[in-house]
Order: C-alpha cells, then structure tokens, then sequence
C-alpha cells in the first residue's frame, strides 16, 4: 500500500494531509490497544535477574579470561601491541609529564610545555590564538595542576597520534574504496556507541593495568571520527580536479599524494580537531583503570562529594578542550585561505618569522630542562583554591535555594510528560510496539528504514532487555525533545545576533567538555536520584551541539531572502518562523540527529544518578562478576537503540533535504 | 636552523632575559629538588621491594591503603604504587600479576570462587579488624520524629511519607552503588512492604540524597553501610529488618532477613604471598578498629588531607598499634 509510494527517492506527489493523518491513527489506535492490552507480555526482567543468553556470554567472557595465558594471540600479537603503546606513552610522559631519566622532573618543564604550545599556535594559527594558548597552559598551573594537566595531555596525545596513524590510511582507504567504506560504516557505529563502561574491564584483561589499557580504551573512542572525516574529505576532492591529473598521466599514488590529499587537508584538520576532542572527553572514564591526569582528580574528588575539587579540575579540562580546538580550528582555516591565496606569499618574512619563533621556543626549553623555576610551576597555585571556594559555595547555594524550584520542574516535567510516556511504552506489549514503530516508520520514512527499526526492536527482545530498553527510549526521547526546544531557541537566538553567539559559545564549549562527574554532585542535590536528573545530565551534554548547529543553519540562510522579508513588512518572529527556521531546515534535521545521539552517549552516566534501566545495567556489569553477561548484552542494547533512532532521523534529514530543495 | 642549540640557547638566555632568571637552583641540584618518588632511586632498599597496592574507589579503603602505604615506605623501604581500581579490575589484576594487595574486601564471595579456588593466583590473608554493616537507614531527624521507624514492622506506615516521582505510588527506597550486594528488591517482596526499590547507581548519589535528607527534614530510606565517612557528618539511623541467622539469606530470591555483618578482609596474590617479603607481613598483620579507620577517613574526607598526610598524623599519634603489624626479623 504505501510501499510503493515511499520507495520512490523523491517523495510523490500526494495530498499534503495522508502523511499526518496515517500518523495520527497510527498513534490512536496505539493509545486504544494499550488499553486493551495494558501489562501483557512488557518482558520485565528484575534488576539481579539473568536470562540464559546473559549468563552464556559471561561464561564466553570467562573462557577469555582463563585462556590468556595460554593463547597465542595474546602471548605474541596482543602483548606486542601492549609493549609498543606502554612505550610510546611512557615517553611522551617523560618529555612533559613524568619525572624521567633520572630527574625529579620532566625533560620539559612549564615554561617549554607553554612555549611550545604557543609557539605551534603561532605557527599554525595566529596570534590572538596563540595568546589563548599560552593562558590557556599558564591557568594549568595557576590552578595547581600542572602536573595532573600534563599527564591528561600526554595520554591524550599518544592516543591522538595513534588514533591518527591508525584513522588516516584507513580513511583514505574508506574514500576511495566504497566497498570499504560501507563495510567500516557500522563498525564505527557500533565503536562510537558501544558504551566504555562496557569494554573498560575486559580491555584490562587483554592490555593490563596501565597507560596501553588507556590509551585503548581513549583510542577506540578517537578513530571513527579520523576515519569519517578523512573519507569525507577524500570524497569531497572536485573529480573534476582528480580526472584532469589522471589525464596528465599521474599515477593512483602520485593523484593521491599530489591532488587529492592536498585539497582534503582542510577538511582533514577538522577530523584532527574531532579526534582530539573525543580523545579528551575519555579523560574520566579512563581515569577508572589508573590512566593518571584530572580525571583522576574528579573521581577522587567524587568519593568525598568535593565539589570544588572536581570542579577545579574539569575547568582545567575545558580549558584544555578549547585550547586544542581553537588551535586546530585556526589551523584549518589558515590551510583554507592559504590554499586561496595561492603559494604563500613573501617566503622571506615567514621564513625570519619561523625562525625567530623556534629560537625563542627553543631558549624557553632550554630554561625550564636546565632551571627549577622553569620546570615546576612556581607560586601557590592561588587561583586554584578561589576556583575551589566558588564552585563549593555555587553549589551550595543552590541546592539550599534552588531545591523548592527545581524540584517543582522535575515534578512537572516527571508527572506530565516522562511518566505517563513511559507508561505507555513499557505498558505495551512488545509487540505491539515493534508494530506501531514499524508502522510510523513506513509512512515517514522508507521500507528500508522500517525494516531496520523492526529488526532492532527485535534485537532488543532477544537480547532480554525489552522493558529496560523501553524505559530508557522514554528517557532517551524526552531528552532530546528537551535538546531540540533548546536548540532551536537558542540557536535561531545565536544565529540572529552575532554579540549573543560570542558570549553563549564558550558556555557551550564548556558543557561539552566539562565530564559529567563534575556535575553529579549538584544536579543530584537539585532533582534527587530521579531519571529527570539523567535527562538533566544528558541536556547539558547534547544540548551544546544542538544549539550551534541549529545557529550555523541560521547564520548560512542568505542574508537577502531575510532582507526581503523584512521589507516586505513581515515581524521578527514571521522572518524567524517563514524564512529562517524553514530554509535552516537541514541543520534543524541534522541537529535532531546529533542531539540524539549525544543524549544516547549519556545513558549510562543516567545510570549513575537514578535512571535505572539499560545505564544501571551496564554500570552494574562493570561492578559485579555476575552481572557482566547482562552489563554487555545492555551495552549491546543501548547500540541498538542508537542504531535505530540514528536511521530515524537520518531519513527524517534526508526528507528535509529533499522538500527544501522541491521547494527553493 | 644550523646553529648549535645550546650556544642559541645561551646567548638568547643573555639577552633576553634578566640576570636573576637565568640564575636560580638548577634541576638535580640537591636543595631545591621538588618531592617525587616512585621510579629509580631504590638501591638502598632492596630487602623490601615493591609492593603494588589497588585502591578501590571509597574513602575507608583508601584510609587503610594510605597507612599500610606509608608504613610500608618509611619504616620498611618498600616501593609502593598506587593504582586506582574498580573492585572487579583490581581482581582481574591478580591474575595478570600488576597487584599485590586488596586492603578492604567487602565479601565477594563470586570474586573468591573465580580467583582463590578456580584460578588459585589469589589468597586470603586474614580480616582487617573491621566491621562491617549493612543495612537500611534513615536520616536522624525521622527516628527521633518517628521513634518506631526502626522497626520494619512499621516501616508501611510510613511508606506515604517515602513516595516520589520515581516510585509509583509506593514508598521509595533508595539503593547506591552496584558494586554492593543488594537484596532489597526481595526483601521489599518476602517482607511484604509497600516500597518501590529506587536503583540511584552511585553512592554520591546515596550520600548527596541523605545530606540533604537531614539539612532540609525530607523524609528517605535507603541502603547504606558502616564504615563510611559520611557518617561522621551525619549519623544515620540502621532500620532493624528480622535478625540475620547463618543461612537466612541462602536463596538469594527467598531472602526476609537482615544483611549478615561483614568481616571485611585483605586478599593478596599467590605470589606476593608465597615470596613473604616484608610488605606481604605488613599486610597480612595490619589490622586495626572501625574508630581508627573513621578517624583517618575523616582526615581526608572532612579535614581534606592528602592520604599520605592523613597516614602521616595518624602514625605519627599511634606508634604502638603500628608495631605489632612489622615483620618479626
């Protein structure tokens, strides 16, 4: 029936009415069989209980266990592995981190690190860049981490550089070979979603306790976006230009080496810049098998409820965060206009520029490898204790204060949307469910993609963890519709009005990158254990990324379709509603996807605070022998339920693409 | 760029920089060398070696492991690493040889199964001294409000006062941390209590619910143990369930008895074990009361010590209970 109408690529031409009117049955007859059907067949399964499949992939986790010391895979490939990355780190420690060869200190002390840092700022960046820069490396000491900042660098680093070596060839690989590419598609997914939790223990098993397990555990987070982003870049080269050189009869090597990977590199960096960001936001969890750094500090910090310890340590990490990403970001854009520019003008002056910079980074090394006060951060560490006081009395404030408030809004929110959706979800049937899914699925989006939600709702069944999977879908989706009304009002706010952006971006940037394990603490004191609080956890998280995308959309609308509708006479909020959000529709749709697949990547610190369901189970297989069996199948679980939603709204986008280009 | 880097350096270091800048102590010179420890510089000290110590993430093991740490250090010149584990790595690391000790062991009777009697890379190397409990509590202002709160008996009564937004109509009862056996889900069931078990998944979130519980007089129940920190800030009351008899709690789903009171104890690798070293008699005759560990809690919970100067000042104040744990020789 309206198969044949969906397959078609560019939706047909029907009345515009069927669409949300199918919608709508589908919905009623839902609420009216719930109904019928309230309390049958929801699979609930009890929080110590196992199902068979459960306790079998714990057996096969415990058979790994048993074999490691005899199996050859471990004795010389895994081991070698092992040896290489411990190596490779513990160098890069010594250089800036660790006291090495003999010395108290690092080869390299505060005032090298810094002059470096900046010293690739200015080379590769600019100078205002490069002034954050050294700030950014000078605040590291002042807030009495120097030492904690530098291990955090040095792990994100070799991770970085190996999620690089590894990322780049295959990526260019996945742009040149589609083959390659749609079979590297659903590992990266499954990489990226996989929760950490989940592979943190048995990575201990194959790499032991120490900087390789880390580095692992940081890496398998790091690749995909090296492997996305390159293969995007590759895809992105004009053919145009690849043909031309092929027609001069340059080789594949040298149509690589001399076009293709030239005109990526802009686009490159930005899959460096992303590598870098998802290496750093493992600092925490890593911090969980010994990785040394801040992340350590936050946990440490998270026993005794210290708030203003953690926090001083995740305000270093932010820092940390936007250093790199200003400096990376700066560097693409500079590739960008150089490669505009042409060849780079006047050799001679950045030749004397170069030359003097390296000189004097060069001297600053020498200082702080040969001079106590260069190698450790002198002074108190001052600002550090007043950071710690802050935040400890923010926070205090605010659960005495704020509770009545904000227990009113969890009471709203909990009562009048989360509860009676959950009701809904979990009270069905399953299959009853998988049918309405499946259904709404057909007529949004394509065959394919129902096919693909029914087979993962499917997969949740067999996995035993049905209501626990409907649970967090109810939490999941409230989430994001949180995420979407945050983003797009404060997105179409920021896209609007350039002062807004400049002072709301760095608040952004600090959400993203400011680990959850900060926050734990005061949320928790503002709405209780609740799945509210999950919500919350995952709102800062997700929103972040919704609201720039959205402002990016609307910045991009072409500034004469505004201009014409306000000379036409039409209010703020006509030009918002008829021309902004409408033409921004693809980032709008883009940022629905995004939103939601953050507020998936927080399941599991949900579990932490009182969401219970899929989170609770995968913390709860890292912390109990007989638990793990079902702590995986949860983390398969919650893959699955990315897997779905993903493709969701991917054709969703795809839709929106396809109506505003019909449209425009 | 051919020009020797050190000449460069040196010259720059003349002009750029004042006098006094270029002066000052130099790395490895003897007086301002800044405190760190752990790599080489071990020569002297053979006769202990290395003792590779897991820190589970909860501020009483960390008490014990700060003094058997320092001990280890200042009186027997051992090499001590500290490595931060979640119980069930720090397990796993018995098998891989990178731990020697676990110093507060909560039961884990599954951990004991697979490391002792299946795998054998693990021993018991007997109780710490303390005691543990645990239990449902509730905060001081609801038992002396609520004189028969502590009896479960009542505990229905009250349920209304326990509802949230979480627990369905039914009284909540807070549970932490998964790392901790848990029954109450059962006992909520065989105890035939209108309560609703509310899984928080952490114990900061157990402990931020009950300080704010006690600040602000709202009502919760919640599991909860001894020894913890928390406590000396606010001191819970043990609501008491039917008493704990040998095997009341066998069948995990039939259970309507009270937790059993945990011995908790030290588990050493075989190896560490079998080579008797120094650091191995040191733990394995370390024990101590539930006051000491308090106390030394408290220092780096409340009083935000470092854990080595938390074992500094305890040492320092109790020479006679540390004599005991040395090795005879």
């Amino acid at each position: 029936m309206v198969t044949s109408q969906v397959t078609a690529p560019v939706p047909a031409r029907r009345p515009v009415w069927t669409r949300p009117y199918l919608l709508a049955g589908i919905l009623a007859a839902w609420l009216v069989l719930w109904l019928i059907f309230r309390g049958q067949a929801t699979l609930p399964l009890g929080g110590a209980e196992l199902t068979p499949l459960h306790e079998r992939i714990g057996a096969a986790a415990d058979v790994i266990d048993d074999s490691r010391n005899e199996n050859p895979l471990f004795l010389y490939f895994v081991n070698y592995i092992r040896l290489f990355i411990d190596q490779f780190v513990t160098f890069v420690q010594a250089l800036i981190s660790a006291p090495s060869f003999g010395r108290p200190v690092p080869v390299v002390g505060w005032l090298g690190v810094t002059g470096i840092a900046t010293a690739v700022a200015v080379l590769y960046a600019n100078l205002r860049v490069a002034l954050l820069t050294a700030a950014g490396f000078a605040s590291f000491g002042l807030l009495g981490l120097w030492r904690e900042s530098m291990d955090t660098l040095a792990l994100t680093l070799a991770a970085v550089v190996l999620s690089l070596a590894v990322g780049i060839p295959l990526g260019v690989w996945a742009g040149l070979s589609d083959r390659f590419e749609r079979l590297a598609g659903p590992v990266l997914d499954f990489m990226q979603t996989m929760p950490t939790f989940v592979y943190l223990a048995p990575l201990t098993l194959f790499f032991l306790i120490g900087p390789a397990s880390a580095t692992v555990a940081t890496m398998i987070y790091a690749i995909p976006p090296a492997i996305r982003i390159t293969s995007h870049a590759i895809r992105e080269v004009p053919p145009e230009t690849v043909e031309a050189g092929a027609s001069l009869g340059s080789t594949p090597w040298q149509l690589l080496a001399k076009v293709r990977l030239p005109l990526a590199k802009r686009t490159i960096i930005v899959g460096v810049n992303q590598t870098i960001m998802a290496a750093l936001s493992m600092a925490t969890i890593a911090a969980l098998i010994d990785a040394p750094g801040l992340g350590k500090t936050v946990l440490k910090a998270l026993e005794t409820l210290d708030v203003g310890t953690s926090f001083n340590a995740g305000l270093a990490i932010v820092i940390m965060a936007i250093v790199l990403d200003r400096v990376t970001s700066a560097a693409g854009r500079r590739v960008e206009t150089a490669r505009r520019a042409g060849r780079a003008r006047r050799p001679l002056w950045r030749r004397v520029q170069v030359t003097a910079v390296l000189a004097a980074t060069a001297v600053l090394v020498y200082l702080s490898h040969v001079y106590v006060w260069a190698a450790v951060f002198p002074g108190e560490a001052g600002l550090g204790s007043h950071v710690r006081r802050a935040a400890d009395a923010a926070s205090q404030w605010a659960q005495a204060n704020l509770y009545t408030y904000t227990n009113a809004l969890k009471n709203v929110v909990t009562y009048g949307l989360l509860n009676p959706f959950e009701a809904v979800l979990t009270g069905s049937p399953w299959w009853l469910v998988l049918l309405v899914v499946t259904a709404a699925a057909l007529v949004l989006t394509t065959v394919r993609v129902a096919v693909v939600c029914a087979a993962c709702l499917a997969l949740l069944v067999a996995l035993g963890l049905w209501q626990d999977g409907m649970v967090t879908l109810a939490a999941t989706l409230v989430a994001t519709v949180l995420v979407m009304a945050l983003g797009v009002v404060t997105g179409v706010w920021m896209g609007r009005d350039g002062r807004a952006d400049r002072v709301i971006r760095p608040i952004l940037d600090a959400g993203q990158t400011m680990p959850a394990f900060v926050y734990l603490v005061p949320i928790l004191g503002l709405f209780g254990a609740t799945r509210f609080t999950a919500i919350i956890a995952a709102v800062v998280y997700a929103a972040p990324v919704a609201i720039k995308l959205v402002a990016d959309g609307v910045r991009g609308v072409p500034v004469s379709a505004v201009e014409a509708a306000t000379a036409a006479g039409s209010s703020p909020w006509q030009v918002i509603s008829k021309v902004q959000l409408p033409m921004a529709r693809r980032a709008v749709a883009l940022a629905a996807n995004q939103g939601l697949i953050y507020v998936l990547a927080m399941v599991v610190v949900g579990g932490l605070v009182g969401a219970g369901a899929l989170g609770y189970d995968v913390v709860s297989g890292f912390s109990q022998l007989q638990l793990r069996g079902k702590g995986l199948a949860a983390g398969l679980a919650i893959v699955v339920l990315g897997t779905m939603l993903a493709a969701l709204t991917k054709a969703a986008a795809r839709r929106a693409d396809a109506a505003a280009h019909g449209r425009l | 760029m051919k020009v020797p880097r050190i000449a460069l350096a040196g010259a720059a270091c003349l002009l750029v920089s004042t006098v006094s800048a270029c002066a000052g102590a130099k790395v490895g010179e003897t007086t301002a060398a800044p405190a760190a420890s752990g790599s080489g510089s071990s020569s002297a000290k053979q006769a202990c070696g290395a003792l590779n110590l897991a820190i589970n993430p909860w501020v009483g093991y960390e008490a014990n492991a700060a003094v058997i740490a320092y001990v280890a250090e200042k009186e027997l010149g051992c090499t001590v690493t500290k490595k931060d584990l979640k119980e069930e790595v720090a397990w796993q690391g018995f098998s891989t040889g990178e731990v020697d000790a676990i110093v507060e062991n909560w039961g884990h009777d599954d951990l004991k199964k697979k490391y002792i009697e299946d795998q054998k890379v693990a021993v018991e190397a007997g109780p710490t001294g303390n005691k543990g409990v645990i239990g449902w509590y509730v905060p001081p202002w609801m038992a002396e409000k609520y004189p028969d709160i502590t009896d479960y008996k009542n505990l229905n009564k009250y349920a209304d006062l326990f509802k949230t937004s979480e627990s369905g109509g039914k009284g909540q009862l807070l549970d932490g941390d998964p790392s901790f056996v848990t029954n109450d889900a059962a006992l909520v069931k065989n105890l035939d209590l209108n309560y609703k078990v509310v899984y928080a998944g952490s114990e900061a979130a157990l402990i931020t619910g009950f300080r704010q519980a006690e600040t602000q007089k709202k009502p919760m129940i919640g599991y909860f143990y001894e020894p913890q920190w928390f406590l000396s800030e606010v001191k819970l009351v043990k609501v008491n369930l039917p008493a704990y008899t040998e095997g009341c709690d066998a069948d995990a789903a039939k259970v309507a008895c009270d937790y059993p009171p945990y011995e908790l104890d030290k588990i050493v690798s075989r190896k560490f074990a079998d080579a008797a070293g120094p650091a191995y008699q040191l733990v394995k005759n370390f024990t101590w009361t539930n006051d000491d560990q308090n106390l030394v809690a408290k220092y780096i919970s409340e009083d935000k010590m470092t854990p080595e100067a938390a074992a500094e000042k305890w040492v320092t104040a109790n020479p006679d209970k540390i004599k005991p744990w040395l090795p005879a020789s």
